[in-house]
């Protein structure tokens, strides 16, 4: 019986032929990845564990992100195990403040991600990788400090959902929209121990840059971990930045004869622009059958969006036009990068003119943690993956998930709104 | 091991941001944690909580972050064991290697309910309700969990890997 694309990856580094859904395999890891909010712990258990140094420098990358700039004395002093441990281990691939950026947009954009990688993360988000055609899921702090130790993991082979996309976008609809589709499908909990499998031609035609949120959202459906099938484009992204020489890059793609538990087919020629009410990212309905409530704080950033391409679009919608009178606006580029290229283009001005708040690439108040946190009875509209209760601030906030244009159009009228409203 | 203790029932995707929300997280103290289980979700649980009692909830419990420090956070408080219809995936995951008693028991969640006096015996994998005299019998683990289970968490599991212990 043919293979899915996840069961090629996890055969390929499991060093087998063949394996199947439910098969325990233990895979080599390419990438072991920790934050400077899962690394303490991490640390913690890896010296309990008797470890000493972690298997290779060159594979662990030490990302700040959550915490930074630090927002207090205690994540300040949190923060230092894992600048600390950085320089004992030799690390290579550790990011600090002022070089860094969202894990999850950074290591793509430094290129230490290639498809056919069998990736870990200590964070849940850590599924994004998967938009390069690789393995990726999120681990906790102890199972981390395995694989830093021993540089494997054990893994259990997850049956696959299809998932595949015909037409071509409308204008001012994003991947955004169609994956918030997704998570309304299969409900929070519809790919739990389950990979999903993202293709057909929308995908093929889509830039690279909005296929990441499909593999980002995957957690979003309890997802194991999401794959898009690497193509000529992930090619030419990898080109500019890959840190492994091409031929070692493994393009896999699905069998014909490939086995799913389930297959879920949209044509998005008609879809509209989407958001996720309050408390679930699978609590979806079009942008244009929401109440028009009014809107507090206006978001974005996160390792969903807050790439250039997404703060393009932003720019473009509030160009000329001013954020509304009782409503801010907080916009966090997700790599310096990003930031840099921001300023190049102008783009900052617009933001800043439009009566926008830029703050520096962070975690931020995507995780309740600082930076644009939601006030009791307050209401937020936010270009993340969460809204669960208390994600981004008191438990009695409503925050509401939706893409970068329809974030902007609501900045500008102050109540929840459709781009083409505001553009049109 | 026999556990043994009054039951807390909670719903559907209880997530990690509840369980511990990320303002508490800069700590990976166990008691410190502890201090904020379940705040988002249920404030008074830290004042009731008694040591051995049992976290009854429904599905996809600890679904959200990958944040180990929630299944620490309950493990702190003195909990002796969460039953849910069944677990996300990373919580699973991160409560077998730290040594925080779970099971999968969709039966038993229906039937019990909160304050009801449970009693659990790990090894054998049932679930006992004292008060409405009912057993139950949750899923078996995984055999790799087992093995973790048996090596004492996944700590004890990889210094035999590597020969430390």
């Amino acid at each position: 019986m043919g293979m899915t694309l996840t069961e090629k990856i996890l055969a390929n580094r499991a060093g087998l032929e063949h394996v199947s859904p439910g098969d325990l395999i233990v895979a080599k890891i390419d990438i072991a990845m920790a934050t400077d909010i899962s690394s303490p712990l991490t640390i913690k258990v890896f010296e309990e564990m008797g470890g000493e140094k972690v298997f290779d420098t060159r594979k662990v990358p030490l990302v700040h992100d959550h915490l930074v700039p630090a927002k207090d004395i205690k994540s300040a002093e949190f923060s230092k195990i894992m600048r600390n441990f950085a320089r004992e281990q030799e690390i290579e691939y550790y990011y600090e403040v002022g070089r860094s950026g969202i894990s999850h947009q950074l290591l793509p954009e430094q290129g230490l991600i290639h498809p056919g990688d069998v990736v870990l993360g200590a964070d849940s988000h850590s599924t994004t990788y998967g938009a390069l055609g690789c393995f990726a899921s999120g681990v906790g702090s102890t199972d981390m400090a395995a694989a830093w130790i021993l540089g494997e993991t054990w893994l259990r082979v997850p049956e696959s959902i299809k998932i595949r996309f015909t037409g071509t976008l409308p204008e001012w609809v994003a991947g955004k929209d169609m994956m918030l589709m997704v998570c309304r499908d299969l409900g929070l909990e519809g790919g739990t121990y389950r990979a999903l499998e993202f293709g057909g031609p929308t995908i093929e035609n889509m830039p690279m840059y909005d296929r990441f949120v499909f593999a980002n959202m995957t957690i979003e459906c309890g997802g194991k971990n999401g794959v898009v099938i690497a193509d000529e484009k992930t090619r030419e992204y990898l080109r500019e930045r890959a840190t492994k020489p091409e031929e070692e890059w493994m393009f896999f793609e699905p069998d014909e004869d490939a086995r799913y538990c389930r297959e879920l087919n949209y044509d998005v020629s008609d879809l509209q622009p989407m958001i996720a009410k309050p408390h679930l990212p699978g609590n979806v309905i079009p942008v244009a059958e929401a109440d028009p409530v009014h809107v507090d704080q206006v978001y974005i950033g996160s390792c969903t969006n807050g790439r250039i391409e997404d703060l393009r679009i932003a720019a473009e919608v509030l160009k000329g036009r001013k954020v509304h009178s009782k409503t801010r606006m907080v916009v966090v580029p997700a790599t310096e990068t990003i930031y840099h290229q921001m300023l190049k283009e102008g783009l900052a001005e617009i933001f800043h003119e439009a009566g926008a708040s830029i703050g520096p690439p962070t975690c931020g108040a995507c995780f309740g943690a600082h930076m644009g946190v939601m006030a009791k009875d307050e209401v937020g509209v936010f270009t993340t993956n969460r809204n669960f209760v208390g994600r981004n601030g008191h438990t009695e906030s409503d925050v509401y998930l939706v893409s970068p244009a329809v974030a902007a159009a609501t900045a500008v009228r102050g109540v929840i709104s459709d781009p083409r409203d505001v553009v049109g | 091991m026999i556990i043994s203790g009054n039951v807390h029932k909670y719903g559907d995707n209880v997530d990690t941001d509840v369980i511990i929300p990320a303002r508490h997280c800069v700590s990976v103290i166990e008691e410190e944690l502890a201090a904020h289980c379940l705040e988002d979700l249920d404030k008074d649980f830290v004042n009731k909580v008694q040591p051995g009692d049992i976290i009854v909830a429904g599905a996809n419990f600890g679904c959200g972050s990958s944040r180990e420090n929630a299944p620490l956070a309950i493990k702190g408080a003195k909990v002796g064991c969460v039953v849910a219809k069944y677990f996300a995936r990373i919580f699973y995951r991160n409560s077998i290697n730290i040594g925080l008693p779970i099971m999968e028991c969709p039966e038993a969640v229906d039937a019990i309910d909160a304050g009801d006096n449970v009693e659990i015996d790990i090894q054998a994998g049932t679930i006992t309700n004292k008060t409405k005299n009912q057993t139950f019998t949750a899923a078996p683990f995984p055999e790799k969990m087992q093995e973790i289970i048996n090596a004492g968490g996944m700590v004890s599991y990889v210094r035999n890997r590597i020969g430390k212990n």
